[in-house]
Parts: structure tokens; C-alpha cells; sequence
């Protein structure tokens, strides 16, 4: 079967009444996870991920990746009519969002901002359906060395094209791997690290670090800052939402860079953050009247609108073919599949097709029910918006205490949940990066599996990443290349004259 | 008049970034010595079947520790003056911060011992009630409505038990 016939059948898979209700469902719930600050799609999903388990799969999948589409979405609601990102990727919408709104164009600026949304995944979910089955045949010829090269190339990665400093970034990475290696070693079967504590031997769930995290950590910065909700007056139409799409299609160069860039930085681990950062900074570097941005210009909204979405959607390429997840919330989404009982990686797509052709069909779906849900919910997720803080605190630390707890049905992982909101406050004010931290949970054992049986076949030689074939060598070299690029790139600047980047100034989680 | 002095310290510094970046590394340089020692404990050596169990972590770790002291002392060699001598928290800022930990912490002891659904309830209407500065009803209205929802929402239409607490002092309702 060729791989449109495999869409079809996904097609077939995916639009069965209950899967289009658990979309919208999924949609519905993302994008209010995505309006309220301390909420996000990577918490969101770990919460509502036990809740999934009486699903099929298939279904579950669905409902979760739609929540991630929910939240994309609903992250550009906060930034622009109250000038508060709901999400880390939608803090580069506020920087043309919330002037508009100011300037009594939200309608606009929302239809432009939901619409660059959607046209940015639909193409990001294309590439995905025509690139993951090459990459996951190439794939089924590597071995523990191979994708222990895989592995590296991710993590190094992160050291080198991130901002944060490399010690912390390092040190965080590491802290991931020590938690996942805590409890039942599970290759010779030996506890370690439990400290003689019995409910530590099933280990530290990156369920619970991710609620902590992102969830507790996140209430606790938007406390600090004493959020005071100021909203911007909003009229959205079918008349203004028309009126905006006659005029989106020119700025079409702005649009097909910006979904490569978000394309790009969504299958290397960058991530939607990053990458809607880059490109609003490419947008205004290129463009003819940098001055007037910040001033609420429709093209400084499409630029990172679009990159955030491709990015978001092209993050979960790697997590199916190689079953290396490109953002935080793919790696819960692949910690799932893991629960669910599916291998995440190439031999899903010959194990399971139902699944990955039902899941990649959804895709397409769940944007276009997202772009519904959205256009015609403004003013219902903008009420829930409203609700002041002292109410809507609570709620969510009850919502995630829940979380937490149904992961094993343990009182110890809620315990742990604060710790980590504790850990994540002060690592989010000092910069330590909570990306890479989360996927070395997730990929902790994994990865050791890898190392040890690559280990194992050369002895101890760590030369073998180089030396097993061109492939692991190759990926290998260009890892090394990542991890040192900070190094590299300065001394290619020392050779070169300096030429100080838009993109270089800006922060990047 | 103490109203009003107490309202003039909230913008105080707390604390630097500088103390903060200490504490914290130091605070990671611990627990990584405390994982290698674990891990030292099970073996880091080459056993039979290939690398004993303590082998992995203790390399992780020892990068950690590693790292938290290359913190430390690129912390040490940036000259003062710069981002890092800038506040970290000022007084009213922590006093907000420490107003939803506490609480939070509080409600996962209730949890604890009550259940979440009666420990919830409580935490809600308290901290719309002292925090949220809404009246009693209010307060109370919305809390017991939450938790019935949640109640009927996990219970019921998922089926997920959630804790009931070490007294479970309404176990004779069947539930």
C-alpha cells in the first residue's frame, strides 16, 4: 500500500463518530489549558493522560494530541487580548498582539493569529505524512548504536543551540537521567538509588516531574508577578474573520519561511518556543520598515504564529519514527504510547498503522476542528480568562494533585509534585532549562538501555558510537558538532566580522 | 501607620540572584553526592553481565556534581555589579509566592489524611475566602460545587478512585 492509501485507511481510522467527538473534546480542553496561565499543554496532557487509559489507543492519542492543538491554539488568546502569554510560545504573539487589541483590531488579530495557526501545522502535518515513513524505514536499520547516536545528537543539542548556560543545561539534562535511574535497574533487576525507601523502587515518574514543574512551578511565577488580568475589548465576526482573509494571502513569503523555520526547529529538539522567537526575528530583520514592529503589524504576528504551530506539530515526527520526542509535550505524549504498551519508533508504523496513519489523519481533523472551536469560542475562553486568581489557584493545585496522584495511585507522588513546582520555580527563574530536563526522564531508560547494550557489544570501548558504522559515526561527529557549536560559532566569529543577530538579543526558554 | 510601613517593605530585596545561584548549586552539588554514593553502593564497576547497576548513574551524576561546581565558580568569576547582584525576589513578591506554597502543601497533608475530595473542598473555600477575599457563601458555594463535580467526573464517568485519605471516616457511604 502506498502511503496515501495508508492516509485513507487512517482517514477511515480516525473519523469515526467518537473519535471526532473525543477531537472536539480534546480541542476544547486544550484551549482552555492553553488560555489559563500556570497551565499548560505538557501538564495539561500528563494530567488527563491516566484518564485515557480505558480508551483504545487509538482514541487516547487522539484526545491528547487535540488537547496539544487546543493549547497552541488558546496560548494566542491570553497573549493578545491581555497581553499575558498562556504559553511560552505565544510570548513572541504579544509583541504585535496586544497592540492590535489596543488599537481595537483583536478580531483581526486573532483571526490572523488562529489562521497563520492553522495553515502553519496543515503544512507541518504534509511534510510529516510524506517524511516519517521514509524516516521510520531508514530507521528499522539501526541498531543500540545508532540510536544511541540518535540520542546524543538530541541531547547535545540542546547544550549547544540553546541560550541557557551549558553547565545548567547540562546539569539539568543529567538531573533527568539520575531521576529515571532511580529504582529497579532495569537491566540486571538490581534497586539502586531507593535509599532503602520501597516506594522509590518504581522510580520517579515523568508524569509527576512534569506536573511539578510546569504546573506548581508555573502558579508559583504567576503569583509572583501578581498577574492583574487587563482585557482588551474584543468584536470577532464572520464579517471581520472574512475581511482578514482577504488580506492574509500576501503575506505569503512571511508565511512559507516562517512554517520552515518552525518545521525545522520542531524536528531538531527546539521546539515551538524557539523557534516562533526566530522567526519573528527573521521576519523583522528582513523586513523593508523594521521600526514599525512592536507597534501591532500583521506580518510580526503571522511570522510566529506559524513557526510555533509547524513547529509543535513536526515535534511529534521524531517521537513516532525514532521515538525521540522534539518538545516537552511530545515527550509526554511518547511517555503514553510507552504506558500504553506501544514501542514508539520505526516498527510502530509496521506493528501498528492503524494507529500511526489514525494518528497523523487526526492531524488533519483536529486542526481543522481546533480552527472551529476557536473562532467561534473567543468570548467564552476570554470569560474563562476573567476568572480571578483566587479562585482559579486552587482549583488547578486540586486538578493537579489529581494528576499526580492517579499516575500510580501513590499519596508520595503528590508529595513529589511540590517538590518539583519547588525545583521548577527556581529552575525557571535561573534559567535552567526544563526541556531537556523532562525528555531525559522520559528517555532515561531508554537511553542507558542503548548505552549499556552498545557497551556490551564492544566491551566497554566507547569507540564504538564512532566505529559501528558510517551512520552512528556520522551522527556521532555532528552531535559532538552540537554539543561544542557555542565554541564553534565563536570562533568562526573571531575569523569573521561581527554582525550581531535580531534573534541573538531575544530570551529563549 | 503599621499598615502602611508594611506596604513600603514589600519592594525590599529578598535576596540576589548571585546568593540564589549559590544556594542552588550548592543545593544540586548535595543530592549528586548523595546519588553517587548510592550509586557507589550497588557497584560502578565492570561485573559479569557487563556494567554493574551503579555504573550509569554514577557518571551521571558525577557530570552533575561536575557542572554544579563549574556553576559555582563561573558564579564566582562574574564581576559584581552586573544581573546577578539584581533582586531575586523582593518581600512582597516571596510573601505572594509563599501564600499559594503554603497553602498548597497544607492541602496535600489534608489529602493525606481526608481525601482529596473533603481536603479540596477546604482548600478551596479557604483560599478564595483569606486570599481571594470573597465572602464565606461565596467561598464555600463554589467549593462544594468544584469537588462534586470532580467527584462525579472521576468517579463515576472515569472510574479512577482517587485518595481517600488514612481516615477514610466516610467509608460507610460506599464510597
Amino acid at each position: 500500500m502506498s502511503d496515501v492509501a495508508f492516509l485513507m485507511h487512517g482517514f477511515a481510522v480516525a473519523l469515526t463518530p467518537a473519535n471526532i467527538g473525543f477531537m472536539f473534546l480534546g480541542v476544547f480542553l486544550g484551549v482552555i489549558i492553553g488560555v489559563l496561565p500556570g497551565l499548560g499543554a505538557a501538564n495539561g496532557i500528563a494530567i488527563l493522560l491516566p484518564l485515557t487509559f480505558s480508551m483504545t489507543p487509538t482514541s487516547g492519542i487522539i484526545m491528547l494530541s487535540c488537547i496539544y492543538w487546543g493549547a497552541l491554539f488558546g496560548g494566542a488568546i491570553a497573549s493578545i487580548l491581555f497581553n499575558i502569554p498562556g504559553e511560552p510560545w505565544s510570548v513572541a504573539t504579544t509583541f504585535e498582539g496586544y497592540p492590535l487589541a489596543k488599537q481595537g483590531r483583536a478580531g483581526e488579530a486573532l483571526t490572523t493569529s488562529f489562521s497563520s495557526s492553522f495553515f502553519g501545522a496543515l503544512c507541518a502535518v504534509i511534510i510529516l505524512t510524506f517524511v516519517a515513513p521514509i524516516v521510520a524505514r531508514f530507521a528499522l536499520r539501526f541498531g543500540p548504536p545508532e540510536f544511541f547516536a540518535v540520542y546524543l545528537l538530541t541531547f547535545f543539542s540542546f547544550v549547544g543551540m540553546g541560550k541557557a548556560s551549558p553547565y545548567k543545561v547540562l546539569a539539568a539534562m543529567m538531573i533527568g537521567f539520575a531521576l529515571a535511574a532511580v529504582g529497579i535497574d532495569t537491566i540486571t533487576g538490581t534497586p539502586r538509588l531507593t535509599f532503602g525507601v520501597s516506594k522509590l523502587l518504581t522510580g520517579f515518574d515523568f508524569l509527576i516531574a512534569v506536573i511539578g514543574l510546569f504546573g506548581i512551578g508555573e502558579i508559583l511565577l504567576s503569583m509572583e508577578e501578581g498577574l492583574k488580568f487587563q482585557q482588551e475589548a474584543v468584536k470577532i465576526n464572520p464579517r471581520v474573520v472574512l475581511q482578514t482573509w482577504a488580506k492574509l494571502p500576501k503575506y505569503y513569503i512571511i508565511f512559507i519561511r516562517s512554517m520552515f523555520i518552525g518545521v525545522w526547529m520542531g524536528v531538531t529538539p527546539g521546539g515551538a518556543t524557539p523557534a516562533s522567537f526566530m522567526s519573528y526575528g527573521v521576519a523583522q530583520k528582513m523586513s523593508k520598515q523594521p521600526e514599525n514592529y512592536g507597534t501591532g503589524i500583521i506580518e510580526g504576528l503571522v511570522a510566529p504564529e506559524t513557526a510555533a504551530h509547524a513547529a509543535g506539530t513536526s515535534a511529534l515526527l521524531p517521537m513516532i519514527t525514532l521515538g525521540i520526542p522534539g518538545s516537552p509535550t511530545a515527550a509526554v505524549l511518547l511517555g503514553g504510547l510507552l504506558i500504553w504498551g506501544l514501542e514508539p519508533g520505526p516498527l510502530l508504523f509496521v506493528q501498528k498503522p492503524d494507529f500511526v496513519w489514525g494518528l497523523i489523519a487526526s492531524m488533519y481533523i483536529g486542526n481543522v476542528a481546533g480552527l472551529i472551536v476557536v473562532l467561534s469560542g473567543v468570548p467564552f475562553f476570554a470569560a474563562i480568562l476573567r476568572v480571578p486568581f483566587g479562585i482559579i489557584a486552587p482549583i488547578i493545585v486540586e486538578i493537579c494533585a489529581v494528576g499526580a496522584y492517579t499516575v500510580h495511585n501513590a499519596m508520595l507522588d503528590v508529595w513529589f509534585m511540590i517538590g518539583f513546582g519547588i525545583v521548577g520555580y527556581f529552575f525557571k527563574k535561573l534559567e535552567y532549562p526544563m526541556a531537556p530536563l523532562v525528555l531525559a526522564i522520559v528517555l532515561g531508560d531508554k537511553e542507558e538501555a542503548s548505552f549499556r547494550q552498545s557497551m556490551l557489544v564492544s566491551q566497554g570501548h566507547l569507540s564504538i558510537v564512532f566505529t559501528s558504522s558510517y551512520l552512528s559515526g556520522g551522527l556521532t561527529v555532528l552531535a559532538f558538532i552540537m554539543l561544542f557549536w557555542p565554541l564553534l560559532a565563536k570562533g568562526v566569529r573571531r575569523i569573521l566580522p561581527k554582525r550581531a543577530g535580531v534573534m541573538a538579543d531575544r530570551p529563549v526558554e | 501607620m503599621e499598615q502602611s510601613q508594611e506596604a513600603d517593605r514589600d519592594g525590599e530585596s529578598v535576596i540576589t540572584y548571585r546568593t540564589v545561584e549559590y544556594i542552588v548549586a550548592a543545593v544540586v552539588l548535595a543530592v549528586s553526592i548523595l546519588f553517587l554514593y548510592g550509586s557507589y553502593i550497588v557497584g560502578i564497576g565492570w561485573g559479569i553481565v557487563g556494567p554493574q547497576s551503579g555504573w550509569y548513574p554514577f557518571y551521571v551524576t558525577l557530570i552533575i556534581a561536575l557542572c554544579s561546581i563549574a556553576t559555582i565558580i563561573k558564579t564566582l568569576r562574574t564581576p559584581r555589579g552586573g544581573k546577578l547582584e539584581q533582586t531575586f525576589i523582593e518581600r512582597g513578591q516571596l510573601k505572594r509566592v509563599l501564600l499559594v506554597l503554603v497553602p498548597a502543601a497544607l492541602f496535600v497533608l489534608g489529602m493525606e489524611l481526608i481525601g482529596i475530595y473533603y481536603a479540596g473542598t477546604i482548600y478551596i473555600a479557604l483560599f478564595m475566602r483569606y486570599i481571594g477575599k470573597y465572602p464565606w457563601w461565596r467561598a464555600w458555594l463554589l467549593a462544594i460545587v468544584i469537588n462534586i463535580i470532580f467527584f462525579i467526573m472521576f468517579e463515576i464517568w472515569f472510574a479512577v478512585p482517587l485518595y481517600r485519605g488514612i481516615y477514610h471516616f466516610y467509608g460507610w457511604t460506599g464510597y
